[in-house]
Order: C-alpha cells, then sequence, then structure tokens
C-alpha cells in the first residue's frame, strides 16, 4: 500500500515548492542578484557603461564630498519622519473618530480611503496645481479680497519640502485610518465595558487601554510608512521635480539624476547602497523581534 | 528565399548574432531618437521620407520621456546586449564618451568624399569627431544666446531692445516699476543655466567664456568676471515673476506671447512656439541676439554606432551622406525651426530670425568667437555639466554669495574629475 500511494504523495508534498521554485528563482536573481551587482559597480569607475574593474570606494569618497547628497540626506529625514508622524496621528484620529459608530460610515470611510488609489504622480500633480502661488490656493484667497495672504511654500527653497509633506500625508494617512480601524473593532466589548464600570472616560480608555491593545498595528503603519518614505520618487518628481534648485532632492531622485543624467553609475550605485543600508536597518530590528516572538 | 539564401542568412545570422539580413537596396537603417512631439516628429519624418525615397529601409525607434534619459538608457542596455542602432539623436561630449567606450563606427569616407570640413563650422566639426575620424553627422544649428521680447510690451515703457547687460537691466527696472513681469523664466536646472552662459558671454565675451565653460581654467572660473556674471545672475533672479519655479520653458515663451512679460532668454526653439502659435517676427515678437558679440552653438546630431553586416554598414553611409544633403538639411530646419549645419545652404526660405542667426553665425566663425554650450551639453562632459547646473541652480534659488559660486563651480570640476 505505502509503495503505490508514494508517487501521488510525492508530487502532493512537492507541489507547492515546485510551483513556488520559478518565482523563488526570479526573485533571487532579480532582487538579490542586482543587488550584488550594484554593490560590486558601487566600487568601480563605471561612468556611462558599467565597468568591472575595481576601484575601491572611490566612490563613496565622491558621494559624500557632494553638497547635493547631503542636502538629499537632510530631506530623506525631515520628510521621512514628519511624513510618518504626520500619517499616523492623523490616521489614529480619523479612526478613533470613525470608531464612535456613526451613521454612512461606509461612504466616510471610502472617502478618506480614497487618497489611496491614486499613483503619487496624479497627487503630485494635483499638489503642484493647488499650491503653485500663481494658479491655486494663494491667488484663491487672494482674489477674495485678503491681499496680504502668502503661501508659497512651493516655490521657497526652504520650505519646498514640507509641500511634499504635505501632499504624502493627505495620500497615505487614509491607509494609516484603515489599518487602525481594523486595530480598534478587534479589541474586545468586555474589556470597554470594564473599563467603562471603572470609571474610565473615553479619552482614558483610548489613551491607556485601546492604543497599547493595537501596539502591533503601530509597528506595521511605521513599517510600511518608512518604506514609502525611503523610496518616495514620484511623488518629488511630480510635485516639485527635486526643485526648486535641488531643495527637495531625495537618495532616490539623486539616484535617478546620477545615473541616467550624468554617466555617473559608480557614484549612483554607491548612493543606492546608502540607501539600502537605511532600509536594512530599519528592516532588520524589526524582523528579529518578530522572528524572536514567533520563535518563543 | 531559396534555400541556399536561407543557409547562408543561417551563417550569417550566427557570425552576427543579431543582425538583419534583409538585404535591401539603399541599405537598412535602425534610427534612436527622442523627436516625438509636433515639429520634431515631422522633422525626423523628413529624414525618414529621403532615405526611403532611395530605397532604403527606415526602422523608426522613437524613444519619449525624460529629454532623452529614457532613449539613453534604452541605447546603454542595446549597446551592452551587442546590438546596437545604426544611428542615434546623441549630441556634443556624449559622442565623444561612446567612441571611447569603442561603441562608434566612423564615417570618415563619406565625410572626405563630401568635403564636410570645408561646409562645417570648425568648433562643430571638431565635436563630430573622433580621433580626427567623423563618426557623427549634425542636423542643424540651434543658438542659444537669444533675447526673445514682446514689442507691444517694451512700447509701454518706451524701451528697445537691449544690447549690453546695463540696458536690459534698466530696461527691466522699468518694466518692473510698470507692474509688467521683465523676464519670463522657468526654474529648472537647464533653464538656469541657459540664461547663466548667456550671461557669461555677455559679461566676459567669448574667449573668457570659453577658458571658463569649455577648458574649464580655474582662474577663469574664480576670476571677478565670473563674480560679476554671477552678480548679474542674482539682478536676473529679481526680474522673474514668483511662481518661476518648475515652469516649462515653453509656457515662459507664451507669457511673452500674451504679454505677461517682455523677454524671455532662451535657445530659438522658442521661436518655434512662437511661429506655431501664428505670430510674425519683427510684428508680434522680437529675436535679437543677447550681449557679448558672440555665438553659443548647439547642435543636434546622429552618431553612427558599430553595426555589422554589409546591408547595415551601406545604409549607416547613405544616412550619413543624406543627413548632410544641402536639401535635406533645408527641409527639416524649416520643419523644427533652426537654421542648417552646413553654411552653404541658401537661407531664402527662411524667417528673418534664422537669416539673423545665419549671418551672425558666419561672422562668429570668421571672428573666432563661436562656442559650444555648456548648457545644453555640447561643451564639457555630463558630469561635469551635471555639477555646474547643481551649482548654477542652487545660487539661482538661495542666497548664496557670487564669489561662493565661484568657488563651487572649481569644487565641481574637481568633484568630477575626481
Amino acid at each position: 500500500m505505502p509503495a503505490r500511494r508514494t508517487p501521488a504523495q510525492w508530487i502532493e508534498r512537492q507541489l507547492p515548492k515546485l510551483v513556488v521554485s520559478p518565482l523563488f528563482a526570479a526573485s533571487l536573481f532579480f532582487v538579490y542578484g542586482f543587488i550584488a551587482w550594484t554593490l560590486y559597480i558601487s566600487f568601480t569607475r563605471s561612468a556611462v557603461l558599467p565597468s568591472y574593474e575595481f576601484a575601491g570606494i572611490i566612490q563613496y569618497e565622491r558621494l559624500w564630498d557632494t553638497p547635493r547628497w547631503y542636502v538629499a540626506i537632510a530631506n530623506l529625514f525631515i520628510f521621512s519622519s514628519l511624513f510618518m508622524a504626520g500619517c499616523t496621528v492623523i490616521g489614529i484620529l480619523l479612526a478613533i473618530l470613525l470608531d464612535q459608530r456613526i451613521r454612512i460610515e461606509g461612504t466616510i470611510r471610502a472617502i478618506y480611503l480614497y487618497p489611496m488609489a491614486l499613483s503619487f504622480i496624479v497627487t503630485g500633480t494635483a499638489w503642484k496645481w493647488i499650491l503653485n502661488p500663481g494658479l491655486g490656493l494663494e491667488h484663491v484667497i487672494r482674489g477674495w479680497g485678503y491681499e496680504s495672504f502668502r503661501f508659497d511654500w512651493l516655490v521657497n527653497p526652504d520650505m519646498a519640502i514640507y509641500t511634499v509633506v504635505i501632499a504624502g500625508v493627505w495620500q497615505s494617512s487614509g491607509y494609516v485610518m484603515a489599518l487602525f480601524l481594523a486595530g480598534l473593532r478587534s479589541v474586545d466589548d468586555e474589556i470597554l465595558k470594564a473599563a467603562a464600570i471603572d470609571g474610565a472616560g473615553p479619552m482614558r480608555t483610548y489613551s491607556s487601554i485601546i492604543l497599547p491593545m493595537v501596539r502591533p498595528v503601530f509597528l506595521s503603519a511605521f513599517i510600511i510608512l518608512a518604506h514609502l518614505a525611503i523610496k518616495s520618487f514620484d511623488l518629488v518628481m511630480a510635485l516639485t521635480g527635486g526643485g526648486p534648485g535641488y531643495a527637495t532632492d531625495m537618495p532616490a531622485t539623486f539616484m535617478y539624476s546620477f545615473a541616467f543624467q550624468r554617466s555617473e553609475l559608480g557614484e549612483a550605485a554607491a548612493s543606492a547602497v546608502m540607501m539600502l543600508v537605511t532600509v536594512i536597518a530599519i528592516i532588520v530590528p524589526y524582523l528579529y523581534s518578530e522572528l524572536r516572538r514567533t520563535g518563543r | 528565399m531559396s534555400v541556399f539564401n536561407r543557409s547562408a542568412a543561417f551563417v550569417f545570422g550566427v557570425s552576427v548574432l543579431l543582425g538583419s539580413t534583409a538585404a535591401h537596396a539603399g541599405g537598412t537603417v535602425e534610427v534612436l531618437h527622442w523627436w516625438t512631439s509636433g515639429g520634431e516628429a515631422k522633422a525626423v519624418g523628413e529624414l525618414k521620407k529621403t532615405f526611403e525615397a532611395q530605397g532604403g529601409k527606415w526602422i523608426d525607434s522613437p524613444i519619449a520621456g525624460g529629454g532623452g534619459d529614457a532613449a539613453m538608457t534604452a541605447l546603454r542596455a542595446r549597446v551592452m546586449a551587442g546590438d546596437p542602432p545604426t544611428a542615434v539623436q546623441l549630441k556634443g561630449p556624449g559622442i565623444q564618451e561612446w567612441a571611447k567606450e569603442g561603441a562608434l563606427n566612423d564615417v570618415d569616407d563619406v565625410a572626405k568624399k563630401e568635403n564636410w570640413d570645408a561646409v562645417l563650422p570648425p568648433a562643430l566639426a571638431g565635436i563630430m569627431k573622433y580621433d580626427g575620424k567623423y563618426v557623427a553627422a549634425p542636423v542643424n544649428i540651434h543658438r542659444v544666446d537669444w533675447f526673445w521680447a514682446n514689442p507691444q510690451v517694451l512700447a509701454k515703457v518706451g524701451a528697445s531692445m537691449p544690447t549690453t547687460w546695463e540696458e536690459f537691466n534698466v530696461t527691466a527696472d522699468k518694466l518692473k516699476a510698470a507692474g509688467i513681469t521683465p523676464l519670463a523664466h522657468g526654474g529648472q536646472p537647464w533653464q538656469d543655466a541657459t540664461v547663466f552662459e548667456v550671461v557669461v558671454l555677455g559679461v566676459g565675451g567669448p574667449d573668457f567664456f570659453q577658458k571658463a565653460l569649455v577648458e574649464l581654467d580655474e582662474k577663469a572660473l574664480t576670476s571677478d568676471t565670473m563674480i560679476k556674471s554671477f552678480d548679474q545672475l542674482r539682478k536676473l533672479r529679481g526680474y522673474v515673476d514668483p511662481s518661476f519655479s518648475g515652469r516649462d520653458w515653453n509656457l515662459a515663451t507664451a507669457m511673452v506671447m500674451n504679454g505677461e512679460a517682455a523677454f524671455q532668454i532662451m535657445g530659438d526653439w522658442a521661436k518655434g512656439e512662437f511661429l506655431a502659435a501664428g505670430k510674425k517676427p519683427g510684428t508680434d515678437f522680437l529675436c535679437a541676439p543677447a550681449p557679448g558679440n558672440g555665438y553659443i552653438l548647439n547642435s543636434d546630431s546622429f552618431t553612427f554606432f558599430k553595426v555589422s553586416g554589409a546591408d547595415r554598414l551601406e545604409g549607416q553611409k547613405i544616412l550619413a551622406s543624406e543627413i548632410m544633403s544641402p536639401a535635406f538639411q533645408e527641409t527639416f530646419n524649416l520643419a523644427k525651426g533652426s537654421i542648417p549645419a552646413r553654411i552653404d545652404v541658401p537661407m531664402d526660405k527662411f524667417d528673418s530670425c534664422a537669416v539673423k542667426s545665419h549671418d551672425d553665425l558666419a561672422a562668429a566663425i570668421k571672428a573666432n568667437a563661436l562656442v559650444p554650450s555648456m548648457a545644453h551639453e555640447m561643451a564639457i562632459a555630463r558630469t561635469i555639466r551635471g555639477e555646474f547646473l547643481d551649482v548654477v541652480t542652487n545660487f539661482f534659488n538661495s542666497d548664496m554669495s557670487s564669489a561662493d559660486a565661484a568657488k563651487a563651480l572649481v569644487e565641481g570640476v574637481k568633484r568630477a574629475q575626481r
């Protein structure tokens, strides 16, 4: 009997692996293979075409000698911290408001979630028009008679990066809201009743009981927002094109312009590796804590 | 196709890997370019028509997007795969970059036979050659140092076309006082750099331009003349409207057209916008060379890549010869708004701005005042150009001092050459 069942059993056992293996091989090659390739290119003098002659860390020295790179790094920190904080705070507030069992909740939820359905290109272009002082908000409000109104952040090199934050938060906070709403809904009613009997007000209930209970949601929101922030490219391209000047350059736009506009493949690869290192610095502690938890 | 042909084709196909073997009387060319909009697409269509008229096979590979960045990425992939296109829209020091990689074919026998040296401006011929041999053929010449102006707007303040930067500043101050935006400008790095190089030509003259922006002489880059140029650029920053950031150049041209602004500093592709809107040179808009008694040269060219197979090599030579034929240079440039790269093409069908450009070109060649454009990738390697663009655009959009900007130029050159 066992001898007769073996082939079928074998196929049944191996089928999932067989089905997954091409995908696995493809991702091994296209993701990790190209990461390795980029890493190697960052140690060469590649210019218009890749060259494979090892040249040490010259590209990293050149990269960290480029003023524009520091602007890109600073922008990444400003953008990602404000973007993540903004999305989380607004997302939680919206989720708590929606959690009050209001009417037409479905409609409101869809409205808040809708920006997520737009691509960053559309968001960026729309906000470019809204924020343009000659066309958008400033123009309209001045038209209403408030002649001294000024909102020219988009064309002000010191403030332009914050317009990217505004557009990014507008786009993504609805998604964070959905994450938290799901978390809030999963909290057991019994606990809420117990809190009410103990005399906790709504503020206290949320801050001391519910939010600590949805801690895992914070973590997933954090990871999703962090990777959106680091790879932010299309939003910047559509909204400001990296300008005014290069005031809103990000590591991703920096890399694009060095690789494709300047024939500096090596330095671009070095900047890509720096981005990868940043992502690893965020992701690895998370993976580590997750794996430890499941191991326990 | 007979059996013999098929097996021959097979052997041949293996030997050249990806080469096409379908024989055509006039050769086969594959042309990679990013002329996909209006007048440009029409212009390249003219080339296709002429090539096909003599029995050749034309494979069109237009790759739109990113001002050629997308096409360059495609080109890189094609060359690395060993299957380059026959001819690529590629210009300036970019030609030398690819030549150094050994990726180009020369068409010197065609050039010698047709005596290209005698009909091209020497500064341009030098750019088309690698190791003394022609590897590219120019299709046109664009002049960069133009003032475009709206005569009705100038009349409002009783001004005429300025001939020096001092006159320009006086006129601009008057316009500003009258509530008119003096300068229509789009805040994109290449546009900032265009205005910058026009200012450098005006302040320092062609010899200084050549020393600083082409030969990258350190003394010239940090000289008082360079600092003065940055001072003038700082003045121009005060003459643009508040929402100039990121504006496309053709929208800036439209501002001049509609009378919202008086001047634009831009190459003569701006003329195409005026003409397309039905405006007449001289009455609806004015063109005048910017100060400096020089001529900043920008030129599009087709560069010939290392293809193999008799059919493709033949196509390449025919294409080279056709690009340089006076008839094609005339039709192409009438469609594109530039002037022929050959200086011996009759100009009677061209408009007054183009004729002016042609006459000034001849004068500039004689006076040795013809300089290649830095902003438009004619003068220096893309790496250094990129550094210059960073400095200029950062200067234009911040309160950096002129001396610091000049210093940053030198640092940029050093970093790029490291």
